[in-house]
């Protein structure tokens, strides 16, 4: 009865295809495959990095041919609170500070409540998914130009139609704080909700249905169940999203660029935007691209935060 | 919106790939300038420009690329010009290519250094130091001693910020100012028969014009673009300087500085203006009657006109003890490129002096001629500008100083903004940016060397 037909063991090892062309073998091959990549790897990450290094050490000016060594003095420069280069610089980053702050939260807040709507089972669920997606596929510079008008203090629509329905209709959107920040945050997270509610709808759709199920057969609310099942399920990606958007946020530049103009004063002028001003405007270069090195570190700084920050909460939460 | 001219406007900062492609491109400047040097067909040197121009060009056939700014209600008048001029011409083409002020800055000294930039061009008078101090323009006081143009033949001041270290380097064009634009329909239902001409009448228009007029506020103050150049124009007229010592001192911040921003504060506390006029607001409520006056550069005429608006154009009133506007002049320049090869240089030197010549059909562009007796011309005479009379004669440039353009951007620019929106007091802003800028000045002043 117990008649097992015996798997046959294979009676050869047969030598798996990949070794039977002596080509796939050669050490050139992989790099010849990954030749594109590093090219432009090479060209576009790698060299300007190195470049960006070296000019920070120079005062250089791309227009004049000498080009003297200073050995840190750019970096002392930024760090001297009596430099002239100091506060535009360091307000520059309390900037950006402010703006990612704010944005942050609101970005993965918003995107997440976002996808789990969209996740639901209702007409026009596309439609609705492709409105909330729309904005991303907008440029910064037709973003900021609309917004410009909409959001002007005097002859904008946004106040005409808030002194329509009897509210202030003199709010100054774009000159005045905190106001701008308003502004600004509020258009950067309608411009780009859409890509991170589209991350986090992909990640919904990951966790398994029955971990759902089991949890509805144990009582739980749907709140327990979006806080016991939804959140741990998406720890990872929310990690992920969560490090994007604080990178996109303290490189914002664009809007404050084309709505505020930094106004008032350089209250919302953002780090980038002081670095592209130093650099290419004012053409000293090697003030700006140590000024970038200061703001990289910071940011692998807080991007290692981040890691830690979620590394330990799953260790926590299994052991 | 064509707030095109002047150099001292924002500029829009380049793409990354553009930033990129800069970096490289400076490697390659200094090895440009070295071969400049060195280059056989060079006579006295591609610094020093070629020399020896008597007027004329008859060598082989050359091909110029001419490269200028003019994208707004002035393109097409210099097209009509550079149409005329190839017309003219036997030997020599010229190539038009018309790029945006604002990249126009950036773009000129990247590809200068590629070899790949312009033989001749049009650039604002207040960035000639600068280009002529990074080496990427060469004088050209051969090609005025061949036509015998001399400071006399010229509006008043306008040819000084032209000569960098002892040398010409831009033959001017033209000239262009502030003006004052009214809305004529406005001024006829308050009852105001002529444009404001001093405070005291300014004021008066304004009552006139929210009392009788309906303009709830009929002057709207800029904290923004041209609100700086309304700052320049008042110091100006309260017989002050914004730059001293040779380009090494800041001096905006003096009593009359102060004097000069607070007149324009208070056009906000008197409640003429509204507190926070967001940027080129101030410009676009005026076309549509929302406001009834507002102060703004000539080359917003052709703009206007198209409006079908019923605007009238008057001089800057007198706030300050003196008539005076702030000004600027498109001036022609030859590149140091063009001087490496003595045919280019020659034939570029002809279509600067020609162009010159033609300052009185430039006046359609909206701009006033820079040559005197272009101004006495029927082209001139019959155009709106010519309203301005006397101002032209009390015009002021930014002096001939390196890098200048920058750091007023960076403190002039900013203490008009944070004092008109109120975010500091008149004489702190100033004095803070007054600090800044001479600080600047003077690290720019060791850079280019004096």
């Amino acid at each position: 009865m117990a008649t097992v037909t015996p798997v046959k063991p294979p009676e050869k090892a047969v030598p798996p295809p990949v070794s039977a062309n002596p080509m796939r073998d050669h050490p050139l091959t992989a790099w010849l495959f990954l030749a594109p990549y590093l090219v432009l790897f090479g060209g576009f990450v790698l060299l300007p990095i190195g470049l960006g290094l070296w000019m920070s050490l120079h005062s250089w000016d791309p227009r004049l041919p000498a080009k003297p060594f200073i050995g840190l003095e750019n970096y002392a420069d930024l760090i001297d609170p009596g430099s002239v280069s100091f506060d535009p610089f360091w307000n520059s980053m309390q900037a950006t500070g402010i703006f990612t702050l704010f944005s942050v939260p609101l970005l993965i807040v918003v995107p997440l409540a976002v996808a789990v709507v969209m996740n639901e089972r209702f007409p026009g669920r596309n439609l609705f998914r492709a409105v909330y997606f729309a904005p991303y596929v907008l440029g910064v510079a037709v973003v900021g130009v609309v917004w410009r008008f909409l959001l002007d203090a005097n002859i904008g629509l946004v106040n005409h139609y808030l002194g329509v329905i009897g509210l202030s209709g003199n709010i100054p959107w774009l000159s005045s704080l905190p106001e701008a920040w308003v502004a600004l945050v509020g258009v950067t997270v309608w411009w780009t909700l859409g890509f991170n509610a589209v991350i986090f709808l992909a990640g919904l759709q990951d966790i398994p249905r029955e971990q759902y199920e089991a949890a509805e057969l144990d009582g739980a609310s749907t709140w327990q169940s979006f806080r016991n099942v939804t959140l741990p399920n998406l720890r990872p990606v929310t990690a992920f999203v969560l490090m994007i958007t604080i990178i996109a946020s303290a490189n914002m530049f664009g809007q404050s660029f084309i709505m505020t103009n930094g106004a008032p004063g350089t209250e919302t002028r953002t780090a980038i935007f002081e670095i592209a001003n130093t650099g290419l405007r004012e053409f000293a270069m090697g003030e700006a691209a140590a000024a970038s090195w200061i703001l990289t570190v910071l940011l692998i700084i807080a991007s290692l935060g981040v890691f830690w920050f979620f590394r330990e909460k799953e260790e926590g939460g299994r052991s | 919106m064509n707030r095109t001219p002047s150099s001292t406007e924002q500029s829009p900062i380049p793409s990354v790939f553009t930033r990129r492609r800069f970096l490289s491109l400076s490697a390659l400047t200094t090895a440009a300038l070295v071969t400049g040097c060195g280059g056989g067909t060079t006579v006295g040197g591609s610094e020093e420009g070629v020399g020896g121009f008597e007027g004329t060009y008859d060598g082989p056939a050359v091909t110029l690329d001419y490269w200028n700014g003019f994208t707004g209600g002035d393109g097409p008048a210099m097209d009509a010009l550079v149409k005329r001029f190839n017309a003219d011409q036997k030997n020599i083409t010229v190539k038009q290519n018309t790029i945006e002020w604002g990249d126009f800055y950036t773009r000129l000294p990247a590809a200068a250094g590629a070899g790949q930039g312009p033989d001749v061009g049009a650039m604002h008078l207040d960035q000639i130091a600068t280009q002529a101090a990074t080496k990427i323009i060469v004088p050209v006081d051969d090609v005025a001693s061949a036509l015998g143009l001399t400071e006399d033949d010229f509006a008043a001041s306008v040819w000084q910020p032209g000569i960098y270290q002892d040398k010409r380097y831009g033959i001017p064009l033209d000239v262009h100012c502030l003006a004052m634009y009214y809305n004529k329909d406005h001024f006829e239902k308050a009852g105001i028969d002529s444009p404001p001409t001093d405070a005291a009448s300014l004021e008066e228009a304004c009552q006139k014009l929210q009392q009788a007029g309906g303009v709830e506020f009929p002057f709207w103050m800029p904290n923004q673009w041209p609100a700086h150049l309304m700052f320049l124009s008042l110091l100006w007229q309260f017989g002050g300087e914004p730059y001293g010592g040779d380009g090494t001192e800041a001096t905006f911040g003096s009593e009359e500085g102060v004097k000069a921003l607070t007149w324009m504060k208070e056009q906000v506390d008197k409640g003429f203006s509204p507190a926070n006029v967001d940027i080129d607001a101030q410009y676009t409520a005026f076309k549509n009657g929302q406001n009834s006056i507002t102060w703004d550069g000539i080359w917003q005429i052709n703009d206007l006109e198209e409006s079908g608006m019923n605007w009238g154009i008057a001089p800057l009133p007198t706030i300050g003890e003196q008539l005076a506007s702030w000004a600027n002049s498109h001036n022609f320049f030859l590149t140091s490129q063009a001087a490496q090869d003595t045919n280019s240089a020659n034939a570029a030197k002809v279509f600067i002096g020609w162009m010159s010549q033609q300052s009185a059909a430039w006046s359609d562009a909206g701009m006033i001629p820079a040559l005197n007796e272009a101004r006495e011309s029927p082209e001139y005479e019959n155009s709106p500008q010519a309203a301005l009379g006397e101002q032209v004669d009390n015009l002021h440039f930014l002096p001939a100083v390196p890098g200048l353009g920058t750091v007023q951007a960076e403190t002039l620019e900013l203490a008009v903004n944070a004092a008109i929106l109120g975010q500091k007091p008149v004489e702190e802003a100033l004095s803070e940016a007054q600090s800044n800028a001479t600080e600047l000045m003077q690290k720019n002043a060791e850079k280019f060397g004096g």
